[in-house]
């Protein structure tokens, strides 16, 4: 049995992260995250763990990766300013394969932007943020209720498959308070990264079956390894031989490519019988469950797609969906971004449609219902 | 064997430093230093950010982390924290350090957690090709001061001492002995320790400055080089373009991790304990 509380989205990812495992926490200052430092200041301790406030976003990224290599589950938390700072090392988490949580509590960009106001303008920038090829995790959670577990998730996910993972809340769901249910953690797994065996003696710490995430010890346990940002080979050390290269570039492809099924994740309400399927996350897919409601209370057969995982992009269930369902509305709190992806995985036969909104104010449920029943006549 | 072989990755040699480059002089006193102390390789980790010198992780036998430019000392915090009971070591170049990486330098010295510092400063950015950096001096020619530098030059011993740091020293590539003997103190001093190793690049700044060869440009920064005590009795013009060496710092404070895991992590365990016998007593109200 869960219990109900009342709490803003900033303190439930602590409190999910701290019943996770996280035990290390660096960050920095920003607007509309820092509530979720300040919960983690308190927690941390508590359990052992360690909480600093670093000198800049950037630090605090670095302390993250040197801490996850030691064995500890580790986080961060920002806002887009912070966010793009931290992507240079994201990159580094990516091509060494650390485990770590990153939260992004989007506000209206660019630059400095709109602190205090929510958007959902760093959809790409999750997803293409640092230089050069690479892949991670996304997650977004929707409704107040799914953040705790989307959190556990978001560690899971890490540490399975030893990749940065970033979890995209908005101003809205960081700040809300809101009745929620903490599950009992009889209710949800936790995962622990894999481990070598002590009787490895000659380790190839990159070193794996196509599709698999690399399994290597941690620092300080028996083994003196070799962490690298530069392009390695299967033992940790630099490489330009191209055979090499393109290897390691495909072995960190298909760690996250080959396991699809289990990464995205996603829910639909009132879908089955839909004519106009809304697509939307976080509070603009809450805006949305509300005019699906709206809209079948007057008659129209609409239902929402509410994906969880945005990275990699649910695809495949979306093009199963668009069998059947060929209108479609996306919409989110920017110009543009993600309804590109939407585009991608319909074919001529399905209208492609957005609310596409970037005003610093949430997306009403009444906005979105106008724009079904424009689509619906 | 000699002991301090030990510490050295040979998998991965040669090395990818000129010949006559001073890292290598830096790295056997790190070494060295190692093994005088007996630290056991899997207990060390060494993290460096990048540039010529912080190529050096790939080539020590520990727990090594290659990072990005000018920001190993975040790395090392995050390791320092979680492992408390190990040796962390940071290696960087005067660029990695002092120009990209000076935020951090200024506040991994402020929280004097206990980690090494080494800089090898050569003055210049020579793995770029010999660019200017915060240490070449006034006046010097650069691949991107081709009329001469007009900055002055960052003096990183009075910045750590300045910022907090609890061990500062400065020695050369020209004194070995010398240098083995401060990394060593740097090693077993509590607190964050700082060691600039003043050092040559002749090929991307020597060339430059009429001191291409390795002897050459060793004999010039000989020349400049003034030990502490010496320069105690000297009025400051005469120390005008010179290099002070020596020991310059070495205090107590408080060091962070005790000071997170003995007082923070204790607190917090105190006040959890009150509330769960707060909540325990109003459950029978």
């Amino acid at each position: 049995m869960g219990k109900k509380v009342i709490l803003p989205g900033n303190y439930t990812v602590a409190e999910a992260a701290v019943a996770a495992g996280c035990r290390f926490y660096a960050g920095y200052p920003i607007t509309p995250s820092s509530e979720l430092a300040a919960r983690m200041s308190e927690l941390l301790p508590e359990v052992g763990g360690v909480f600093i406030q670093m000198e800049d976003e950037i630090a605090s990224m670095g302390a993250v990766i040197g801490a996850s290599l030691c064995g500890l589950k580790s986080m961060t938390a920002t806002s887009g300013p912070g966010f793009s700072l931290k992507q240079e090392h994201i990159g580094m988490a990516c091509i060494a394969e650390v485990p770590c949580v990153i939260v992004n509590v989007m506000r209206g960009g660019p630059s400095t932007g709109l602190p205090t106001k929510p958007s959902q303008g760093d959809v790409m920038q999750a997803r293409w943020g640092t230089h050069g090829d690479h892949y991670l995790i996304v997650l977004a959670p929707t409704f107040p209720n799914e953040v705790f577990i989307t959190t556990i998730n978001a560690f899971n996910l890490s540490e399975k498959f030893r990749t940065p993972v970033i979890l995209l809340l908005d101003e809205v769901l960081a700040h809300s308070h809101e009745v929620i249910e903490i599950p009992d953690p009889s209710e949800y797994e936790i995962i622990e990264r894999e481990l070598p065996s002590n009787e490895q003696k000659d380790l190839k710490i990159y070193e794996r079956e196509m599709g698999k995430p690399p399994v290597y010890p941690n620092f300080f346990s028996g083994w003196t390894i070799h962490i690298e940002s530069l392009e390695h080979d299967e033992k940790g050390y630099p490489t330009t031989v191209p055979s090499k290269v393109e290897k390691m570039q495909l072995l960190r492809k298909r760690k996250i490519e080959d396991h699809l099924d289990e990464i995205i994740l996603w829910k639909e309400h009132m879908l089955e019988d839909a004519e106009i399927m809304i697509f939307a996350f976080g509070t603009s897919g809450r805006s949305g469950l509300e005019a699906v409601k709206m809209a079948r209370k007057e008659g129209i057969k609409a239902g929402l797609f509410q994906p969880i995982t945005i990275w990699p992009f649910p695809e495949k269930v979306l093009k199963e969906k668009f069998e059947k369902i060929k209108k479609v509305i996306v919409v989110e709190m920017n110009l543009g971004q993600i309804i590109y992806e939407v585009e991608r995985s319909a074919d001529d036969s399905v209208k492609v449609d957005g609310v596409l909104k970037m005003d610093g104010t949430p997306v009403s449920p009444l906005q979105i219902l106008s724009r079904i029943k424009e689509v619906h006549k | 064997m000699i002991g301090y072989e030990r510490y050295l990755r040979y998998e991965t040699f040669p090395t990818y430093w000129c010949p006559g480059c001073g890292i290598g002089v830096a790295f056997k006193a790190m070494a060295m230093a190692f093994d005088k102390l007996g630290w056991d390789p899997n207990d060390i980790a060494v993290v460096s950010g990048i540039g010529c010198t912080s190529r050096i992780t790939t080539y020590v036998n520990a727990n090594t982390l290659h990072t990005t430019h000018g920001r190993a000392l975040t790395f090392a915090t995050g390791i320092k924290l979680a492992r408390p009971d190990k040796k962390v070591v940071v290696f960087s170049g005067d660029g990695d350090a002092l120009a990209i990486g000076g935020n951090h330098f200024l506040h991994a010295c402020r929280r004097n957690l206990d980690v090494k510092l080494i800089i090898v400063n050569n003055s210049v950015y020579g793995m770029t090709g010999g660019q200017v950096s915060p240490t070449t001096p006034p006046g010097f020619l650069t691949e991107t001061t081709p009329y001469g530098n007009i900055e002055p030059a960052l003096d990183s011993v009075k910045v750590a001492i300045a910022a907090g740091a609890t061990y500062v020293a400065r020695e050369a590539v020209t004194r070995p002995f010398f240098l083995q003997k401060v990394i060593e103190k740097a090693f077993s001093h509590k607190g964050f320790s700082v060691v600039e190793v003043i050092s040559n690049c002749h090929i991307n700044l020597g060339r430059k400055n009429k001191l291409r060869t390795p002897l050459r440009m060793l004999k010039w920064l000989e020349s400049r080089i003034i030990p502490l005590s010496k320069a105690q009795t000297m009025k400051p013009e005469e120390l005008e373009g010179k290099i002070v060496v020596g020991e310059f710092l070495e205090i107590e404070r408080p060091e962070y991790t005790e000071l997170y895991y003995n007082e923070i992590v204790k607190k917090a365990k105190e006040r959890k304990k009150e509330r769960e016998e707060l909540e325990e007593e109003s459950k029978g109200d």
